[in-house]
């Protein structure tokens, strides 16, 4: 056994090396050539396809597949990669990784067992796996019991609880592939800061690979743009290498610090000030001290001041069919819960006091700490979920036919009305092939213009080369294309998305906008789940943030200077509390625009 | 570890965590699981009511130790509970007949040897499976996977599987919701449920093996599944509380044994 024991930094090479997986003709990554020396931090950067999993893979020996020179659909290997000049998969231990899915990557129930199973697999005795399992868990900053749940942890946590596992190994390379892309920014400073504490800790080789690569430039002292096909393209200090190639970098689909994304397709201010309405609680001052009160001011909504508001049914009667600021879905001290559908037993109870309307042509931003229950809420404002208290009502001019309440349509009815984009396309991919999937909405309405309409979504979402491939097997970005698409086919009034752009590169972040803004100007209703602050920005969204006593406006004021996406300088604290959602949403507390979103 | 190290509990820095669970809760489940299987042993060496009876009355005087919610109880039996009185009643109409005959419906006689043989089943079911479930019913799949690959040696690659695959059981519930969900959404929950149930079934599936991949992958990287000498973090301890579960769950199959052929019911 050659692992752990020997400490220090290794040294990584590829010589000309390249990787195609098992059944494909095209070669991942071809010819690649690249030395890290010991202690070097290095950021991977490239377009999707460029392989740039491929190669944090091979240096982490977790490519699955067997290469066998004598099948031709067999992976193939050419070249070599060593990790201080020995096969990777000889020296296991030695290389960390950090993968994406925070949730997929928790390998025991328990925190302190999650962090020492990698010391038992490698053969550490039990006195030293326990002393590294709590140094570790102290360098990351998880101060929490040895035996509480990991499935209670929040996205950062989690990924913190990933870096002590591998740091618990006492790696000589850490490989992050993606570690923040499902991270909301808080967590996104978590990992970041806990990275830098294994770092200092250890002085390990890193490579790192994150399409918002600006959370890591301040750590990585080298930038590597792969080319697709192989080699690589430019390799220098970060600044350099921005300096000289940050337009390749931006048509690459990596989020360039400084190059802000430009708004939604026609999404302009323009277009804002046309409803100077939609910001209605702006008006909102000081005064009203109890928090429901702070929750009822802060409804987006003017005309929700009481039940029988004078004004509402002004409201129902200015129904305008395009780009008109219509309430279509309105909501009233509503309680949200995930319900427990396979005996789970009580229901959850996440979210309370939430007062906000839905508006046709606008978008809505549904943002908040992580466990407050922004996805429930979504959920629940797609009439998938039952409010848990207060009520969800549907107005007139959304549903003029049926009831006013989402969650009691059949399933016909809410689909030509309310439509929903999930978290994970896959969770709503019905059919064998991507021109079926498109169809599958309309006709379940019984539309007679399917295919016309199959056909223009196939264009519009650039899914004409996929048509006849099974959705499963689409890549994360076509996925998400696709998952909108199938949505937008049965055109429905208002359309809810769960945090649409996690985990995209800029090029399919930048259709997604593209898309719910040109779906916005038509007049639909949009409500993004989102932590995206980009994206709130680029839609000019109007933002309610979810905290655990209830929803508030973010008054538009002077736009905070962003540093860039994910850029971890802003935060303070890396502590798991939430901030300020227990304390309460501190009536007439005039800072939410400040503190509680970025 | 270096300087980063926290000051604090700098004693007992290399102890494992000390489980808070003491008393019953405590033993390791192995023991748990060889008792049981012994009394298991115990009661299918006779067919007898006595036996059956006597023991299923030692476990339901023992069970109060437990502290186990009634409702919980209940609810982790019942697929027991059910399962007893079809046991009994099919028992009843088509075991052997032997004696007095109550009914003759032709294809099922009901007698006395039938009924007899019915209610020493049904008690005998009762016997096996109320500890079965009661003494499991707490039980974390992390000790029990510790207790099979230390104490029993089972491979730890199979023990260490299977508890992964445990643990993402439970993910699958929240899936299955996402999935009707997102069906509903798309307008196509109205009708067709088995149709719709199939789909679900297999992007399931799907799901399930895409988790599998990732979970194999981060289980590799750390070094799961490398050639050498695995260590174990937790110990797995079979001292006192185990032995005492043991001789308790055999002392119970004896008792009720001896019971019956002091009675003389005892049939072997």
């Amino acid at each position: 056994m050659t692992v752990v024991s020997s400490s220090g930094a290794a040294r990584v090479a590829f010589a000309d090396w390249g990787w195609r997986y098992a059944g494909r003709d095209a070669w991942a990554v071809r010819g690649l050539d690249l030395v890290v020396e010991p202690g070097e931090r290095v950021a991977v950067v490239g377009p999707s396809g460029a392989g740039k999993s491929t190669v944090l893979r091979a240096v982490a020996a977790v490519l699955a597949d067997e290469p066998d020179p004598d099948d031709d659909t067999a992976a193939a290997v050419q070249g070599s990669v060593l990790v201080d000049g020995a096969d990777p998969s000889a020296v296991r231990g030695r290389v960390g990784l950090v993968m994406q899915d925070p949730e997929a990557h928790t390998v025991m129930s328990r925190i302190g067992d999650d962090v020492a199973f990698g010391c038992e697999n490698t053969g550490v005795p039990r006195e030293e796996t326990w002393e590294r399992v709590r140094s570790a868990l102290g360098v990351v900053g998880l101060d929490l019991p040895l035996d509480r749940s990991t499935s209670r942890l929040s996205g950062g946590q989690r990924q913190r609880l990933a870096l002590a596992g591998v740091l618990a190994m006492r790696p000589g390379v850490l490989v992050l592939d993606e570690p923040c892309a499902n991270l909301d920014p808080d967590g996104v400073v978590q990992v970041h800061d806990a990275v830098r504490a294994l770092l200092d800790d250890t002085g390990a080789t890193m490579l790192v690979v994150e399409h918002r690569i600006g959370t890591w430039l301040d750590l990585v002292d080298r930038l590597v743009l792969l080319e697709p096909g192989g080699g690589v393209a430019a390799d220098g200090p970060p600044s350099a290498v921005l300096a000289t190639h940050g337009a390749a970098l931006t048509a690459a689909g990596v989020w360039v610090p400084g190059a802000e994304p430009a708004q939604g397709s026609s999404r302009s201010s323009a277009a804002r000030r046309a409803d100077p309405s939609a910001r209605g609680s702006s008006r909102s001052g000081a005064g009203g001290s109890s928090p429901s009160a702070a929750a009822r001011r802060a409804a987006p909504s003017p005309d929700r001041t009481g039940g029988t508001a004078p004004d509402a049914p002004g409201a129902a009667s200015t129904v305008r069919p395009l780009g008109g600021a219509a309430v279509l879905l309105e909501a009233r001290d509503l309680a949200t819960s995930r319900g427990g559908v396979l005996g789970r037993g009580t229901a959850q109870r996440v979210g309370s006091g939430i007062d906000l309307g839905v508006r046709a042509g606008r978008v809505l931003a549904v943002t908040g700490p992580n466990g407050v229950g922004k996805s429930t809420l979504g959920l629940t404002l797609a009439g998938l979920l039952r409010p848990a208290g207060g009520t969800l009502r549907a107005t007139p001019a959304l549903a003029p036919d049926a009831g006013d309440q989402p969650v009691r349509w059949s399933s016909r009815l809410l689909a030509g009305r309310i439509g929903t984009v999930f978290q994970d396309p896959a969770h709503q991919f019905v059919a064998r092939t991507v021109r079926e999937e498109l169809a599958v909405g309309p006709r379940a309405l019984g539309l007679d213009d399917v295919d016309d309409r199959v056909d223009e979504l196939l264009d519009a979402f650039a899914l004409r080369h996929l048509a006849d491939v099974n959705p499963f097997t689409l890549s994360g970005g076509e996925q998400r294309r696709l998952a909108i698409g199938t949505v937008v086919a049965s055109r429905p009034p208002v359309v809810v998305l769960d945090e649409p752009t996690s985990g995209q590169d800029r090029a399919t972040w930048q259709a997604v906008v593209d898309r719910l803004g040109a779906l916005a100007d038509a007049g639909t209703a949009v409500v993004v789940v989102t932590h995206d602050r980009d994206l709130v920005r680029a839609l000019d969204a109007d933002e309610v943030v979810l905290a655990a006593d209830g929803a508030r406006p973010v008054v538009p004021g002077p736009t905070p200077t962003d540093a860039g996406p994910g850029l971890p300088a802003s935060t303070t604290g890396a502590g798991p509390a939430l901030p300020a959602s227990t304390t309460g949403a501190g009536p007439g507390l005039p800072g939410p625009t400040t503190g509680g979103s970025r | 570890m270096t300087a980063s190290t926290t000051p604090a509990d700098q004693a007992g820095r290399g102890a494992p965590p000390v489980r808070t669970e003491r008393g019953v809760r405590g033993v390791q489940p192995v023991a748990s699981m060889l008792g049981v299987l012994a009394l298991g042993l115990c009661l299918v060496l006779s067919l007898d009511v006595v036996s059956a009876a006597v023991a299923l009355v030692l476990e339901l005087l023992l069970l109060p130790l437990l502290r186990i919610p009634p409702r919980t109880l209940l609810l982790r039996t019942a697929p027991v509970l059910v399962a007893v009185p079809l046991a009994a009643l099919s028992i009843a109409l088509y075991g052997r007949p032997s004696g007095r005959e109550w009914f003759d419906l032709g294809f099922a006689h009901v007698t006395d040897g039938s009924l007899a043989l019915a209610l020493s089943t049904a008690l005998r079911v009762l016997a096996v499976g109320l500890p079965a479930v009661a003494l499991f019913v707490r039980v974390d799949p992390t000790d029990l996977a510790d207790g099979l690959a230390q104490l029993l040696r089972l491979p730890a690659r199979f023990v260490l599987g299977a508890l992964a695959a445990v643990r993402m059981t439970t993910l699958l519930g929240e899936d299955w919701r996402q999935l009707s969900m997102a069906r509903r959404a798309r307008g196509v929950a109205d009708h067709g449920r088995l149709r719709r149930g199939a789909s679900m079934a297999f992007a399931l599936l799907v799901l399930a093996l895409r988790r599998a991949t990732t979970l194999a992958v981060a289980m590799e990287s750390r070094g799961f599944g490398a050639p050498g000498r695995r260590t174990w973090a937790r110990p797995a301890r079979f001292a006192g509380p185990e032995w005492a579960m043991v001789a308790v769950l055999v002392g119970i199959g004896a008792v009720s044994i001896a019971v019956a052929v002091v009675a003389g019911t005892w049939r072997a």
